[in-house]
C-alpha cells in the first residue's frame, strides 16, 4: 500500500469512527415548546440546541420523567398524550392518547413503569416503560355515587409505589405496584380541602400536599403510614386575608438546605421556611409576588424563585444561610420554569414572552448563554433519571 | 353656472345628526372592541394564563372547560362578573385589576363563539 492509499484508509477508518462514536445523554434535557407541541433537545455542557421533536399534540403543562438508562423521555401532554422519545436520535418512539386531560406523571422505582395522573377521567393509569402497552388502571373514585376526583401530585416512592392526591375528594392514596397488573391502594380520607400538588422528599420518605382550599400542608410519613397523614403548618396565615391566586405554585423542587425546607406560600407574597425535624414553621421571606416555584440550588446554598401573573417577569435568589434576599432579576416577561444542571453550576430559565431560554452562570448570576424557544415552559434535564420523585 | 353643492338648510340639519350618530356609534364601537394590540395581549392572556388553570387549548385543567359548548347554559352577565370579580369558594381570581368591563365583555364573546387553534 502507497503511503497516500495509506492516509487515506486511515482517512476513512477515523472518519467512519467519528460517525459510529457513541454519544452519552447525562448532559442532555429536553425544554417543552407548549404553543407548538414540541419539544427542543438541548445538551448542557456547551449550551446548544440538537433538534426540535415535532407532533406531541397539547404540551401546556407538559412534564418530563427519564428512563434509567437516560435514553428516554417520557413526556406527559395535558391532552392526555404519553409520548416516549429517544433522547439519542430525537425520534418519538412510542405514544397513546391515554385520556382526555391529564397532568403529569412519574416513572417507578425498577424503571418499569410509567404512571399518569389524569384529570379527565380522574384517576391514574400506569403503562409498561418499554411498549406504553396499559398495565393498570386506578379510577379516583369517591363519594357515595362513586365520582372521579382529578388527580395531581403524583410521584413515584421506593418499594414500587406511586403516591398521589385527590383534588377533589381530599385524599392521598399510596399504589403499591409490585405486581403491576394487581395495584394495592391504600387510602388516606380527610387530609383537607382541594390539594393542588405535591412532592416528596429527595429521600423518599415524606409525602406532602399543598391544599388550596384551606391553610396547610398535608404530610404523609411513608416510614409510618400507620400514624396517618397530619397537618404541617396548619396555623399558618389563619386570620389572615388571602390574595387571588393567578398561578397555582408547584411544590416539585422544593429546596431542602440543611435542616430547612423553603416552600410557596399560597396566595401570599412569601417563602415559608420549615424546620424538617419539627415541620414547624421558623421563619417566613417577604418576596416579590407570589412563589409558583421555589427552586434549590443542588448544594442548597441558594433558592430561586419565580412568581405567578402579574409578577413573572422576576426572578428572585435567597441566601438560604442569611435567609435573605441576594438578588432580583428581570429576566423578561412570562418567567415559567427553572432547572439547574445536575452540579449546579447552571440554571437555565424558560421566559415565554421573550421565546428564549437563558442560561445563567449560578456564581456570577449572569446569563452566559440565551437559546431561541417557541413559548417555552417546562426544562428537564436527564439527571432526574437518578432522583426520587422527578 | 349652478351651485350644486350647497344643501337646503333642512338637509344640512339632518346631515348633522347623522354625522353625530355615526360618531356615537365608532365611539361606541371603539369602547366595546378593544384595539389591536390590546386584541392580542387579551388573546396571549386568555391562552397563557387563564390557561394556566383552564388549558392552553381551553378544554379545562384544574379549572372547568371554557369551550362554547360548555358555556352555552350561562349567561354573558355571569360570564363577565366571574372574570372580573371571580367566584367565592374556588380558585378562580378576579380579573378586574387586568381587564376593563368591556374588556372582560369582549373576551366572554370569543369564547362563546370558540377560539380558532390559529390563535
Amino acid at each position: 500500500m502507497r503511503i497516500d492509499q495509506l492516509l487515506l484508509a486511515t482517512a476513512l477508518t477515523v472518519m467512519l469512527a467519528g460517525c459510529a462514536a457513541p454519544r452519552a445523554t447525562g448532559d442532555l434535557g429536553v425544554v417543552v415548546e407548549r404553543a407548538s407541541g414540541s419539544l427542543t433537545l438541548v445538551e448542557t455542557t456547551n449550551q446548544t440546541l440538537l433538534k426540535r421533536i415535532k407532533g406531541l399534540g397539547d404540551l401546556s403543562h407538559a412534564s418530563v420523567v427519564y428512563s434509567r438508562d437516560e435514553r428516554f423521555a417520557y413526556v406527559f401532554g395535558r391532552d392526555g398524550g404519553l409520548t416516549k422519545v429517544d433522547m439519542l436520535s430525537g425520534r418519538i418512539t412510542a405514544r397513546t392518547i391515554q385520556s382526555g386531560n391529564s397532568i403529569g406523571g412519574a416513572i417507578s422505582q425498577d424503571g418499569s413503569l410509567v404512571a399518569v395522573s389524569n384529570y379527565e377521567p380522574g384517576g391514574v393509569k400506569v403503562f409498561d416503560a418499554r411498549t406504553l402497552e396499559l398495565v393498570a388502571d386506578i379510577p379516583a373514585t369517591y363519594g357515595e355515587e362513586g365520582q372521579l376526583s382529578k388527580v395531581v401530585g403524583l410521584v413515584d416512592a421506593p418499594g414500587q409505589r406511586f403516591v398521589f392526591s385527590l383534588f377533589d375528594a381530599g385524599e392521598i392514596w399510596v399504589a403499591d405496584l409490585s405486581q403491576p397488573d394487581q395495584p394495592q391502594i391504600t387510602r388516606f380520607k380527610d387530609i383537607g380541602r382541594e390539594p393542588y400538588d405535591a412532592l416528596i422528599t429527595p429521600d423518599g420518605r415524606h409525602y406532602i400536599a399543598g391544599l388550596f382550599g384551606e391553610d396547610g400542608l398535608a404530610m404523609l410519613d411513608l416510614w409510618h403510614p400507620e400514624q396517618g397523614v397530619r397537618r404541617i403548618l396548619d396555623h399558618y396565615g389563619r386570620g389572615e386575608q388571602k390574595l387571588p391566586v393567578y398561578k397555582m405554585p408547584h411544590l416539585e423542587g422544593w429546596a431542602i438546605a440543611g435542616d430547612y425546607a423553603f416552600v410557596p406560600a399560597v396566595g401570599r407574597h412569601e417563602v415559608l421556611i420549615i424546620d424538617v425535624d419539627t415541620w414547624q414553621e421558623v421563619d417566613r421571606i417577604k418576596v416579590h409576588g407570589q412563589p409558583v416555584f421555589v427552586m434549590g440550588r443542588p448544594d442548597g446554598r441558594e433558592v430561586w424563585v419565580n412568581y405567578a401573573f402579574p409578577d413573572n417577569d422576576t426572578v428572585q435568589i435567597i441566601d438560604t444561610v442569611s435567609m435573605q434576599i441576594a438578588d432580583t432579576l428581570k429576566p423578561g416577561k412570562g418567567v415559567l420554569h427553572m432547572e439547574f444542571t445536575p452540579r449546579g453550576e447552571h440554571l437555565w430559565m424558560s421566559v415565554r414572552d421573550e421565546d428564549v431560554v437563558r442560561v445563567y452562570d449560578t456564581r456570577t448570576r449572569r446569563e452566559i448563554a440565551n437559546l431561541p424557544a417557541d413559548k417555552p415552559s417546562g426544562i428537564f434535564f436527564t439527571a432526574r433519571a437518578h432522583r426520587i420523585g422527578l | 353656472m349652478r351651485l350644486a353643492i350647497a344643501p337646503e338648510p333642512g338637509r344640512s340639519r339632518w346631515y348633522a345628526v347623522a354625522v353625530a350618530l355615526l360618531f356615537l356609534m365608532t365611539a361606541s364601537a371603539a369602547a366595546t372592541e378593544p384595539e389591536g394590540d390590546r386584541k392580542d395581549e387579551l388573546l396571549h392572556l386568555l391562552q397563557h394564563d387563564c390557561g394556566s388553570c383552564h388549558g392552553m387549548t381551553l378544554k379545562g385543567g384544574l379549572g372547568p372547560s371554557l369551550l362554547p359548548e360548555q358555556l352555552e347554559d350561562k349567561s354573558a352577565m355571569m360570564l363577565r362578573a366571574t372574570i372580573l370579580i371571580g367566584r367565592a369558594g374556588t380558585p378562580m381570581p378576579p380579573w378586574q385589576d387586568f381587564l376593563s368591563e368591556e374588556e372582560a365583555d369582549w373576551l366572554v364573546g370569543r369564547l362563546q363563539e370558540g377560539i380558532s387553534d390559529a390563535n
